[in-house]
């Protein structure tokens, strides 16, 4: 079927397209806006999009007060140790879920939904009780171990997806070729699944990098105290805060997201496309 | 779905109590038998964290033996997080809080019965009213520290160009006499603003029955079964009647006001849109920071009705941990903190009052810069908030009462429909937490 459009109706794609970035964008650009305004143009009755004094103090300030390179550091470990643990884990395991359709293979995914539906709260205390008898409270190998338990559904739903969008052809012809079934996975299965691998390391660390309840939980010291946590000490009583130095933490702590998304963005593309049209 | 969630839960609970009663810390006494204690502080602002830290520090090197460790806690976040670590046996020794949040963890058992342990010097420094904050049935749970009442943060220049009178702490402004002036204040040209007043009633609460119990208002009635009703009094009717009058018939209040926090008003300010701003004493620290070069500015009591200047506060809070080893070491560090001269540093890093009427006394606090004389003049009608101690409180204030406050306030609902749910609805909310 083909799709006709008229010059109009175009036009009025193009507006929507450009209304919905214009949406998303504008807490980005308030924020970086906001990260470089002295504390009197915070409080103008008339603020501008660009800072008419233009300053650093906030990102000093923020620094001065708060050890955000140590909590960014934290974080950054946190986060890549469980992207990289949850696929490495979720992989294999999503291969047997998605190739072997088992009595066991459908109640670990029954397990996965299931496990969806746990509020924070429903977990918190019960993991807290264990992490403390691992003695693994205030440790970031504690909270490491967290965010891959609670990535890992998701990561295994991902990766199912992408291991069924994968031709078993494939795989077949590799058998038939005389490959063996490591050799198969490893040339023929894993260089297609790649993208896939990708965007689910991604939305793990993501995840990570944004998570705040468990980290606020079970880190005591501010030595080991991720990002997300080290921002609320901006915050004060009633929703007051420390506006400048807040945004300008806040802009810091959003720029390894998008670097990350910048560099692999073509992978997660292809990623989120493998296997969308039927051939 | 939800009985595999049930079972799961159970199954996480049975393993985390099993493993719980395998394990057997010491904790708090280290090998040398120093006693090692965590304060965990909710210090925010720079000037607040400095004077927390630079206390420790003067502690830690004049008490070798009793070592304390500086925690840094979020504000944001401060009730789940100490709930977690009561569950998980791991709560901070000392526990900085706010009044209003101590009932549950008073009542759960998770907080140190103080009185045995309070030195007398602390005890008889803060006042009766302060310490009913902290008092739940017969125990106090906590030594409050800090308050701050509700003032009005007005536009100088405005106010003189006007030529209203002038409120002070011995001669303020009847809601009345406010009501008048506001509408003295509202217009536009010289000596006037946009309106005479903004109120920030994001969270309308609180702001409603603290300041009504200037008028007599008191909403919550305990009888001698020590139940807890709610009942409107002609007391509880001022305040909000004020408001709407101000939003809906004069048009003196800013409607778009209603649905702002405290720092959201605040350019409006600045800028000669509002006249005159209700908000916390402490917000004259962002006026500081944020009002533009020659911005003339000054702190007015709220207005007073016929219990005069009092008002509702829920203080900032020191407890002790009913887990802590060492809850007679704790308490020497609060009592060490709350020395009048540290107590001091603190209210000066926070913007905020002392409670204690030694600390109160000191010169530092009665200066005219920055509005301070004005707030210590407001001290002693400083009272327990009405709601402090009402066991489902907190679900009557989210499920009822702000809807129903912001209706009223913003004239979509009248003055019965307001009474009905807030009493009606309101009581059945109660009820079920007496049984």
């Amino acid at each position: 079927m083909s799709i006709r459009t008229g010059r109009s109706a175009r036009t009025g794609q193009y507006v929507a397209l450009l209304g919905y970035l214009v949406f998303l964008a504008f807490p980005f650009l308030w924020l970086i806006s906001t990260a470089f305004k002295p504390a009197r143009e915070l409080g103008s009755l008339h603020p501008t999009w660009i800072p008419e004094h233009p300053t650093l103090d906030n990102f000093r300030q923020a620094f001065d007060e708060q050890p955000l390179l140590q909590a960014a550091a934290n974080s950054l470990i946190a986060a890549l140790s469980a992207a990289l643990i949850a696929v490495v884990i979720a992989t294999p395991m999503a291969y047997v879920m998605a190739r072997h359709r088992t009595r066991l293979s459908a109640a670990a995914t029954g397990w996965v939904v299931v496990s969806q539906a746990f509020p924070f709260v429903l977990l918190i205390i019960p993991l807290f009780l264990i992490l403390k008898n691992l003695h693994l409270i205030n440790s970031l190998w504690g909270l490491i171990m967290v965010y891959v338990v609670w990535a890992l559904p998701f990561a295994l739903w991902m990766l199912v997806g992408y291991v069924r969008a994968v031709p078993p052809e494939l795989e077949e012809a590799a058998s038939v070729d005389g490959a063996s079934r490591l050799r198969t996975l490893v040339s023929v299965t894993a260089p297609l699944l790649a993208p896939g691998i990708v965007a689910t390391a991604l939305f793990a660390f993501i995840t990570a990098w944004n998570e705040f309840f468990f980290a606020l939980v079970l880190l005591k010291t501010p030595e080991k105290q991720t990002l997300p946590v080290v921002l609320t000490h901006f915050l004060g009583a009633e929703g007051a805060a420390e506006l400048g130095p807040l945004a300008a933490a806040a802009f810091l702590a959003t720029l390894p997201s998008l670097v990350l998304f910048a560099v692999i963005q073509r992978r997660i593309t292809g990623g989120m496309l493998a296997g969308a049209v039927k051939s | 779905m939800r009985a595999p969630v049930r079972t799961a839960a159970a199954a996480a609970t049975a393993l985390a109590l099993l493993l719980t009663g395998c394990s057997g810390d010491g904790g708090g006494t280290d090998t040398n038998g120093k006693i090692e204690l965590r304060f965990q502080s909710l210090a925010w602002q720079k000037e607040s964290v400095d004077a927390n830290k630079q206390l420790v520090k003067e502690w830690n090197a004049t008490h070798p033996d009793i070592q304390v460790e500086y925690v840094q806690g979020s504000w944001d976040s401060v009730h789940d997080q100490l709930l977690t670590s009561f569950e998980g046996d791991e709560a901070p020794d000392v526990i900085h809080d706010a009044s209003d949040d101590l009932a549950d963890f008073a009542y759960g058992g998770y907080l140190a019965e103080l009185r045995a342990l309070l030195p007398d010097r602390l005890t008889a420094d803060i006042p009766e009213q302060s310490w009913r904050t902290t008092t739940f049935g017969d125990g106090v749970y906590g030594v409050p520290f800090l308050q701050e009442p509700r003032v009005l943060i007005a536009n100088t220049k405005i106010l003189k160009a006007s030529g209203v009178r002038i409120p002070t702490p011995a001669n303020p402004w009847s809601w009345e006499e406010f009501r008048q002036v506001t509408k003295e204040l509202t217009g536009k040209g010289e000596g006037k603003a946009t309106y005479g007043v903004a109120w920030p009633l994001k969270e309308p609460v609180s702001v409603t029955l603290n300041l009504g119990l200037s008028s007599g208002g008191q909403l919550f009635h305990r009888g001698a079964d020590g139940k807890v009703t709610i009942r409107l009094d002609e007391g509880d009717q001022v305040v909000p009647g004020t408001i709407r009058d101000q939003v809906n018939t004069d048009h003196s209040a800013a409607r778009t006001a209603l649905g702002m926090g405290g720092s959201d008003t605040l350019p409006g300010l600045f800028g000669g849109r509002y006249a005159m701003v209700p908000l916390g004493f402490s917000y004259r620290q962002q006026v500081v920071e944020q009002a533009p070069e020659g911005f003339d500015w000054t702190v007015l009591p709220a207005p007073a009705g016929s219990d005069g200047l009092a008002q509702g506060v829920s203080p900032q809070t020191l407890s002790v941990a009913e887990s802590s080893p060492h809850k007679k070491a704790a308490v020497q560090f609060i009592d060490f903190l709350l020395r009048p001269p540290n107590m001091v540093r603190l209210a000066e890093g926070d913007w905020m009052l002392p409670t204690g009427t030694a600390a109160l006394a000191d010169p530092a606090l009665h200066t005219t810069e920055n509005g301070w004389a004005t707030g210590a003049a407001l001290a002693k009608g400083l009272r327990s908030a009405p709601a402090q101690s009402v066991r489902g409180y907190p679900e009557w204030k989210d499920k009822v009462a702000t809807p129903a406050l912001q209706e009223y306030y913003s004239g979509a609902i009248g003055r019965d429909e307001l009474n009905r749910r807030l009493v009606d609805d309101g009581n059945r909310v109660l009820a079920r937490y007496q049984r």
